[in-house]
C-alpha cells in the first residue's frame, strides 16, 4: 500500500471486462442476456428475471447529472488535499444504470441537476483508466 | 414483522462518560456500559444468558464482554455488522431471542474509541475491492460525502435549504445545553451555523455529527421479569428492521437505490406503527438518528410525521424543539451528546419514559419512537413506559 495514492479499483472476476474496457476507452456495461435489462455494477444474475446469462455492450456514454457534492474537506488530505474542491456525481446513463464518478472540465458552481454530460477517460493510479464525466451538450 | 407488543421490556441502562480520548480500551468501555446496564436492573451477572453487539470492526466481540463481566453461561451471544443502522435491530433481536427460548436476560451493547482509535472513513483500504472499485477510485470515501450526496437530491427535488438544515443543528444543541453527558452544549446560531465551513457541499461542519470514544448498554429481558426488577419497564410496543430493494453491498453502496430524496425509514413505516398498534401523531418524542442534519428530514418524511418534502419546513416550523408538538433528539443527539452509533437515543428515550430526564424531561411523556439509519437500511422501535 502507497500511502500517497488514491484508492486502486481491484479487478474481479465480474469486474474484469468493465476495467479493460476502460483502458480501450469504451463504457462497457453488463445486461441480462435473456431480458436484456442492464445491470450495473455488473453482477451474477440479472435483479429483473434472475437469469444467470449475461453478456457486456457498449454505452453511449451519454448520461444526466442525477446528484453531486462539491469535496471540499478531503479525507485522507494526503491523498486529495491537491484535488479540492473535487466533484462527485452520481451519473444517470441513457441505458438506464447509475453510476458514480467525478465531472471534470467546469467550475462546480455551474453544476446542475439533470446536467447533460458525457463519458471521458482518464489514467488513474498504475495502469488503472477511469470513467470521469464532462458537460455535453442538451440534445 | 414485530409482533412481541409490550411482552418484552428495557429494565437497565449503561453508559460510559462520552470523550475523545477515552485512555482506556474498547473493551473496558463495553464492560463499564454493561456492568451498569446490569446495576440499574437490579440483574446479577449470574442470570445474563445472552449478549449482542453489531460494529464495523471497531469493537470488541460479544464473546469477549461476555467473559471479561465474567457471565457464567452466555448461551446468545451475537455480533451484527452494522453501524447506526443497528442500534434498534439489536434489542428487537433481543426479545426475539428470549421469545424463542435462545435467552432470558440479553445486554446489548455499543462501544468504540471512534475518535480516538478507529475513525470511519479514514481507514479505507486503498486497494478498493468489491463495490468500493466503483466508488472509492473516484474520491468518494466518506459517510459525510455519501450523506452529502442523498442531501443534494433532497435539495433538487423539494429545494430543502442550508436554513433548514441549520434549524436542526441549532435544536439538538439547545437540548444538549440541558445535558451533562453531552460532548457539546454551547448553544449555536443560524449564523453560526452558516459561517462553519464547508466540509462536503451542501453540508458544512454543524451538519455533520461527533466522532466518540464510549459505550452504551441496555438490559432485555421479558416484562413479567422487568416488572420486579428495580425500575418501571419500558415495555417494546414493537420494531422494524430493513429498507427497500437494491440495499447495495454495504451502507455507503447506493449506486442501485432508486431515489435517493427517501431513505430506509419510507421502508419500514409501515411494519413499525402496525407492531407498535399507534401511529407518528401518537408519539411524545422520538429520538431521531441524526449523523447528519439531513437524516433527520428524511426520516420524518418516511416514518409519516409529514409528507415527502415537507421536512425541511417540518424541522424549520419549531415542531422539533422541547416545547413543539414532535420534541426530538431531547439529549441532543449524535449531533450535539454523543455518536455511539444511536445506542445512546435509545437510553434517552427509556429515561425520558422514566421521567429520569432532569432538566430536559418533556413533562407526560409516555411513548417514544427511537431509529437508527440513514441511507438504505434502518431499525427504529417504539417504546411505551
Amino acid at each position: 500500500m502507497n500511502d500517497a495514492s488514491k484508492p486502486i479499483p481491484v479487478a474481479d472476476s465480474d469486474s474484469a471486462p468493465f476495467w479493460e474496457g476502460c483502458r480501450e476507452h469504451r463504457l462497457l456495461i453488463q445486461r441480462c442476456a435473456s431480458c436484456k435489462t442492464p445491470r450495473f455494477p455488473p453482477m451474477r444474475a440479472c435483479p429483473k428475471c434472475h437469469s444467470t446469462l449475461s453478456e457486456w455492450f457498449e454505452a453511449s456514454g451519454r448520461g444526466t447529472v442525477y446528484s453531486w457534492i462539491v469535496v471540499q474537506h478531503p479525507v485522507p488530505r494526503e491523498v486529495y488535499g491537491q484535488d479540492v474542491p473535487y466533484v462527485v456525481a452520481l451519473i444517470d446513463l441513457e441505458e438506464g444504470v447509475r453510476m458514480v464518478s467525478n465531472i471534470i472540465g467546469l467550475d462546480p458552481r455551474a453544476i446542475g441537476a439533470n446536467m447533460p454530460v458525457e463519458v471521458t477517460f482518464e489514467p488513474g493510479e498504475g495502469d488503472v483508466v477511469l470513467p470521469k464525466f464532462k458537460p455535453r451538450e442538451a440534445p | 414483522m414485530f409482533t412481541l407488543r409490550d411482552k418484552y421490556a428495557i429494565a437497565g441502562l449503561g453508559e460510559t462518560a462520552y470523550t475523545k480520548n477515552s485512555g482506556t480500551t474498547v473493551l473496558n468501555l463495553a464492560v463499564e456500559a454493561c456492568q451498569k446496564a446490569a446495576d440499574d436492573a437490579g440483574v446479577p451477572v449470574e442470570e445474563i444468558d445472552g449478549i449482542i453487539s453489531y460494529n464495523f470492526g471497531d469493537s470488541v466481540p460479544a464473546i469477549a464482554v461476555a467473559t471479561a463481566l465474567g457471565i457464567p453461561n452466555a448461551g446468545y451471544a451475537v455480533d451484527f455488522a452494522g453501524g447506526g443502522n443497528a442500534a434498534n435491530l439489536i434489542t428487537l433481536t433481543a426479545a426475539a431471542a428470549i421469545e424463542a427460548g435462545l435467552a432470558k436476560s440479553v445486554l446489548c451493547f455499543r462501544a468504540m474509541n471512534g475518535r480516538s482509535g478507529f475513525r470511519l472513513g479514514g481507514g479505507r483500504e486503498f486497494q478498493a475491492r468489491g463495490i468500493t472499485q466503483y466508488t472509492a477510485p473516484f474520491g468518494w470515501i466518506t459517510y459525510p460525502q455519501a450523506m452529502a450526496m442523498w442531501c443534494r437530491r433532497h435539495m433538487i427535488e423539494y429545494g430543502t435549504t442550508a436554513e433548514q438544515l441549520g434549524s436542526v443543528a441549532i435544536t439538538f444543541r439547545e437540548n444538549a445545553s440541558l445535558n451533562e453527558r453531552a460532548m457539546q452544549r454551547e448553544p449555536i446560531t443560524m449564523d453560526d451555523y452558516m459561517a462553519s465551513r464547508f466540509i462536503v457541499e451542501p453540508f458544512r461542519m454543524l451538519d455533520i455529527c461527533l466522532e466518540t470514544d464510549g459505550a452504551c448498554a441496555v438490559l432485555v429481558t421479558k416484562a413479567e421479569h422487568a416488572r420486579d426488577l428495580r425500575h418501571t419497564p419500558v415495555y417494546i410496543m414493537g420494531g422494524a428492521y430493513g429498507g427497500g430493494p437494491n440495499q447495495g453491498e454495504d451502507l455507503f453502496d447506493a449506486i442501485r437505490w432508486p431515489d435517493h430524496s427517501q431513505n430506509y425509514a419510507a421502508y419500514i413505516a409501515d411494519d413499525l406503527w402496525r407492531s407498535a398498534g399507534i401511529g407518528p401523531q401518537d408519539v411524545d418524542l422520538a429520538e431521531i438518528y441524526d449523523c447528519f442534519t439531513y437524516s433527520v428530514i428524511m426520516q420524518l418524511e418516511g416514518l409519516g410525521f409529514c409528507k415527502p418534502g415537507e421536512g425541511g419546513p417540518f424541522v424549520a416550523s419549531g415542531a422539533i424543539k422541547r416545547d413543539g408538538s414532535l420534541p426530538l433528539n431531547t439529549h441532543g443527539g449524535l449531533l450535539s451528546e454523543a455518536y455511539i452509533h444511536g445506542l445512546n437515543h435509545v437510553l434517552e428515550a427509556v429515561r425520558q419514559l422514566r421521567g429520569e430526564a432532569g432538566p430536559r424531561q418533556i413533562p407526560g411523556a409516555e411513548i417514544a419512537l427511537t431509529t437508527a439509519g440513514a441511507m438504505t437500511c434502518g431499525s427504529a422501535m417504539v417504546l411505551r413506559a
